[in-house]
């Protein structure tokens, strides 16, 4: 039983990188209709951020908790402002190719600088060793990963449906036509949203540094799963995206703990019965935006 | 008097160093030699072999030229290379190209086994020389090998058969095995369950793990809370997932919970990428090490002056197979492939690489010394790069698969 349990708290810390993720692609591409093929990169380049911060600099992982995800904010700017902005519009295919060429040219890149060798990144002295959960102990870093993202996407959660900025969002995503014929300008918000995604992005990637292979293609790996998350999710839906993220986590663990030889395939079977089951996802809207 | 004596035993040793004219002249096609290096010069494989085995090859080329002078067979020799980004179809067809368009003689390293083999059916195809290095897979000297076709650095067979039998000797005899689910994971899994069984081990469970995979923690929480608790975990990935599972394996913190950590394989980068302390005191098997003695280490020097770095093992091979192909077509005085073929069966060598090397006539499988090595503790590193120390050499005898064992019959 208590083997049951610590397996399923696994998959629920490998869940969290899910819904972090999730988030971020969910509310760019409700707000936007794009979906940002970029995103696995962006969460690499957090990884690296915070690598490099630690290594020319000094800067240890706290500060590069904050400074990163800062730091992708302003790079989601210039991609949106710059790139993204000029597709609208246009058919989707167009900001598929921008965001997946964005995707090369980013792991190109870092290739070129570090290699395809994964580079060491230690675990800050705070988050060391084992904490005790009452039934069982665990690595003190992903109990801290898991509270981190439970936290991030709830915080989310009351932003868009307690506060103004959430409402006018929301309605944006809802409705753009009609929010912006109430006298609001739907456009001043499509910036900030794009670069709070890609933030959130590069805030997984800093929370993987410690944990996992910091490489030019781990977002790459990533990113195949969380795409499926979303559509399993429904594209669009917020908190669809992020529950099915801690659900594929779990499902992952188990399904490696169960049936080993299936557990590469659980996730997509699991998105083809959603899909003819519910084509628009489990929280999806009926209709399909354009 | 004894002036001349000198200058004519100084002769006569430099001669008996050059080994005397080629047996024949200017029967080298296009009086030219060419090494084609195909191999992945941007992906996984990038950083322990890539860009820098071509440099390997091409000191090779140097090494040659310096040692033969006038004499050598040619003084024409040309390195070109191109890269087969890890799939078998890409392979296959630039390796045509290096054959037919570039007029390769030889090409070598070659990382990853669908790839290898893909490379193995073009060499025999088109009657031409083929060393590979870099994969892992024994098909190449087993069911699939052909006339053309040799395996220089090391194999999956060789890989378990030093680390599964030295652990399991050392005491850990209950083995939990995990292994990405493709060829080369389920390869290394049958190798070292065969090892170790035959070592008086057992491996109590195996697990396949989705491949890539992120997150190994359902099989290290699986393994402490197994009844029996196993000895030792032995893991065959490698590259990015190796570092994946390392890192979660030290937070669950299994090794002081008595699961020791042994890997498949593991190449410098790989240390490089963690820091020794994440893997100190993992028992593996190494081809070759660069800080081993005095020799390997003037070889390393001579490449970090070229390319900022050590050399892993398979740098090295890629050096010794290049120089060991151009002497075998100093020894027939041509590049045409029956010959260099009929010189290099059952030719035993000795180069910064191979020790107590040779290439087996029956399955072409090169052989030569492997080393049973373990990751030192950062306390005990002196420089950059100097992350093993060798626990005992295994003789080029006992490292590889066993002639009769191979299934090769060059049908």
């Amino acid at each position: 039983m208590t083997n049951f349990l610590q397996q399923c708290f696994n998959g629920l810390v490998s869940g969290s990188f899910y819904g972090l993720l999730a988030l971020g692609l969910a509310v760019i591409f409700g707000m936007l209709g794009v979906v940002n093929f970029a995103h696995g990169a962006f969460y690499m380049l957090g990884a690296f951020g915070a690598y490099v911060l630690l290594t020319e600099a000094g800067i240890n992982f706290w500060l590069a908790l904050v400074l990163v995800p800062v730091a992708l904010a302003l790079l989601g700017t210039l991609v949106e402002r710059f790139g993204v902005r000029w597709l609208t519009g246009l058919d989707p295919l167009y900001n598929f190719l921008l965001t997946f060429g964005i995707t090369l040219v980013l792991q190109d890149l870092v290739k070129r600088e570090y290699g395809v060798a994964s580079q060491p990144y230690p675990r800050p002295d705070a988050l060391k060793g084992t904490v005790d959960l009452g039934l069982f102990e665990y690595p003190t870093y992903q109990v801290f990963a898991f509270a981190v993202s439970v936290g991030l996407c709830l915080a989310v959660w009351l932003l868009l449906t307690r506060t103004r900025i959430g409402l006018i969002v929301r309605a944006a995503t809802e409705r753009p036509e009609l929010t912006g014929a109430l006298g609001v300008d739907v456009r001043r918000w499509v910036t900030p949203v794009f670069a709070f995604g890609v933030a959130l992005a590069g805030l997984a990637g800093v929370l993987a540094a410690p944990m996992r292979a910091v490489n030019p293609l781990m977002g790459a790996d990533m990113v195949i799963a969380v795409f499926a998350v979303v559509v399993i999710g429904g594209l669009g839906s917020i908190f669809g995206s992020v529950l099915a993220g801690y659900a594929v986590g779990l499902l992952q663990a188990l399904g490696q703990l169960y049936v080993p030889e299936l557990a590469q395939i659980l996730t997509f079977v699991l998105m083809a019965v959603v899909l003819l089951w519910r084509p628009s996802g489990l929280f999806g809207r009926e209709e399909a935006r354009a | 008097m004894r002036k001349t004596a000198v200058l004519v035993a100084g002769a006569l040793l430099l001669s008996g160093c050059v080994g005397g004219p080629p047996k024949a002249g200017g029967k080298v096609s296009g009086d030219k030699i060419v090494l084609g290096v195909l191999n992945d010069q941007s992906g996984i494989y990038a950083d322990l072999s890539g860009k820098n085995s071509v440099e390997a090859v091409r000191m090779a080329v140097e090494d040659f030229k310096a040692k033969y002078g006038a004499k050598a067979v040619t003084r024409n020799i040309e390195v070109v290379t191109a890269d087969h980004q890890n799939k078998s179809d890409v392979a296959g067809s630039k390796a045509q190209e290096l054959y037919d368009r570039n007029g390769a003689d030889v090409i070598l390293d070659v990382p990853q086994s669908a790839s290898a083999l893909a490379v193995a059916k073009v060499a025999k195809d088109k009657k031409k020389l083929y060393f590979n290095i870099t994969a892992a897979t024994t098909e190449l000297t087993g069911k699939q090998c052909n006339r053309y076709t040799f395996h220089y650095a090391y194999d999956t067979y060789m890989l378990a058969n030093g680390t599964g039998t030295a652990v399991t000797r050392q005491g850990a005899k209950n083995w939990y095995v995990v292994y990405p689910d493709y060829a080369f994971g389920q390869d290394m899994q049958k190798s070292f369950t065969t090892a170790v069984e035959k070592a008086g081990g057992k491996v109590g469970v195996k697990d396949p793990t989705p491949f890539p995979n992120d997150n190994f923690s359902t099989f290290l929480l699986k393994a402490q809370n197994m009844d029996p608790r196993p000895d030792v975990l032995g893991t065959m990935q490698a590259g990015g997932d190796l570092v994946n599972l390392v890192k979660q394996y030290n937070e669950f913190g299994l090794r002081d919970k008595g699961i020791k950590l042994s890997v498949g394989l593991m190449f410098l980068t790989d240390i490089h990428s963690l820091g020794p302390d994440a893997f100190a005191g993992t028992t593996f098997t190494d081809a070759w090490y660069w800080n081993f003695d005095a020799r390997n280490r003037e070889f390393a020097d001579r490449f970090l002056k070229r390319t900022d770095t050590r050399p892993t093992f398979a740098h090295a091979a890629n050096y010794s197979a290049a120089l060991q192909y151009l002497e075998a077509a100093q020894r027939a005085g041509t590049d045409a492939s029956d010959d260099v073929v009929k010189t290099l069966e059952g030719h035993s060598f000795e180069d910064v690489f191979a020790r107590g090397g040779k290439v087996r006539a029956e399955d072409h499988r090169v052989i030569h010394d492997a080393y049973l090595a373990e990751v030192k503790p950062k306390s005990a590193v002196t420089e950059a790069w100097d992350y093993e120390r060798i626990l005992r050499t295994i003789p080029a005898a006992e490292a590889f698969r066993p002639v009769n064992e191979s299934g090769c019959t060059f049908s």
